[in-house]
C-alpha cells in the first residue's frame, strides 16, 4: 500500500463490507439481509481484486456473488412471502450475542495486533498467472494441490447426490 | 466481519438468517487467509488455494442446509428456530 490512492480504495472497500455485513445481520426483513450480504460478497471480491489475486476474485463473484446469493433468494421466497418482517428480537438474546461477538472481536484483535506490525511496508507481492495456478492444481510436488482437488470434487459429487436425497418428494 | 457474523448467529430465529450470519463469518476468514499470503509470505500461493478450496466448500454446504431448510419448511410450514423442537419419532 504505497499510494495514497490504493489507501482510500482500501478504506472504501473496507467501510462497504462492515457497514454492509452489519445492516445483513440486524434488519427485519430477509430479503434485504440477502441483499447486503450480496454488496459485501462484491466488495470481499474487489478486495481480492485490489490485492492482485485476480482468479480469486472472479471465483469468487461466480461462486459466491452469482451462485449462493441466487439460491438464498430462491429459498427466501420459497418459505416466507417477502412482505413480512421477522418479529423483534429478545433482549436477552441480543445481550447474548453482544457478548459472543464482543468477545470474538477482543479476541482476534489482540492476537492480530500483538503478532503482526500492522503497519510495515508490504513487499511487492507475487502476482499467479493461470499457467502457474493450473500446474499448481495438477501436480504431486511439494506445494502442489492435486490431492485436495480430487477430495473437493469427491466432495462435490456426494452433495450432489445427497442433495437429491434430501429433496425427492415422496 | 466475523464478529457480526456470530452476532447474526447467535440472535437470529429465521433459518435462512442464521445461514447468511453463517456466509459472513466463512468469507471473513477467506479474507484473512488472502490477507496474511500477500504480506507475510509473497511467493508462496498457499493462503489462496486455501481461499480457494473454501469457497467451494461453502457454496456445497450452503447448498445441502438449504436443502434441509426446505425440507423441514414442507413439515411444518416454520422455519423458526424456537418451533422445531420435535425429531422425527
Amino acid at each position: 500500500m504505497e499510494s495514497v490512492g490504493s489507501i482510500i480504495v482500501y478504506a472504501v472497500i473496507a467501510l462497504t463490507i462492515i457497514v454492509c455485513s452489519v445492516l445483513a445481520v440486524t434488519t427485519r426483513k430477509i430479503l434485504r439481509a440477502a441483499t447486503y450480504l450480496l454488496f459485501s460478497l462484491f466488495a470481499t471480491a474487489a478486495l481480492y481484486f485490489q490485492l492482485d489475486y485476480e482468479f480469486l476474485g472472479a471465483v469468487q463473484i461466480a461462486v459466491y456473488a452469482g451462485g449462493i446469493v441466487v439460491l438464498f433468494v430462491f429459498s427466501i421466497l420459497l418459505t416466507s412471502k417477502p412482505g413480512d418482517n421477522t418479529p423483534a428480537l429478545a433482549s436477552k438474546k441480543r445481550v447474548l450475542g453482544g457478548i459472543g461477538a464482543l468477545a470474538m472481536f477482543l479476541v482476534a484483535g489482540y492476537s492480530l495486533v500483538s503478532r503482526t506490525s500492522m503497519l510495515s511496508a508490504v513487499a511487492a507481492g507475487g502476482n499467479p498467472s493461470m499457467t502457474e495456478i493450473g500446474t499448481a492444481l495438477m501436480g504431486t510436488g511439494h506445494g502442489q494441490y492435486l490431492l485436495p482437488f480430487e477430495a473437493i470434487s469427491v466432495l462435490l459429487l456426494a452433495c450432489i447426490i445427497g442433495g437429491v436425497v434430501i429433496a425427492r418428494k415422496h | 466481519m466475523f464478529c457480526c457474523g456470530v452476532y447474526g448467529f447467535i440472535t437470529r430465529r429465521n433459518m435462512i438468517a442464521i445461514l447468511i450470519s453463517l456466509e459472513l463469518m466463512l468469507n471473513s476468514v477467506d479474507i484473512n487467509f488472502v490477507v496474511f499470503n500477500r504480506f507475510l509470505f509473497p511467493g508462496e500461493m498457499e493462503g489462496m488455494f486455501f481461499s480457494l478450496f473454501a469457497i467451494g466448500l461453502a457454496a456445497a454446504e450452503t447448498a445441502l442446509a438449504i436443502a434441509i431448510i426446505i425440507n423441514v419448511f414442507r413439515v411444518s410450514e416454520n422455519i423458526d428456530v424456537r418451533d422445531v423442537t420435535k425429531m422425527k419419532f
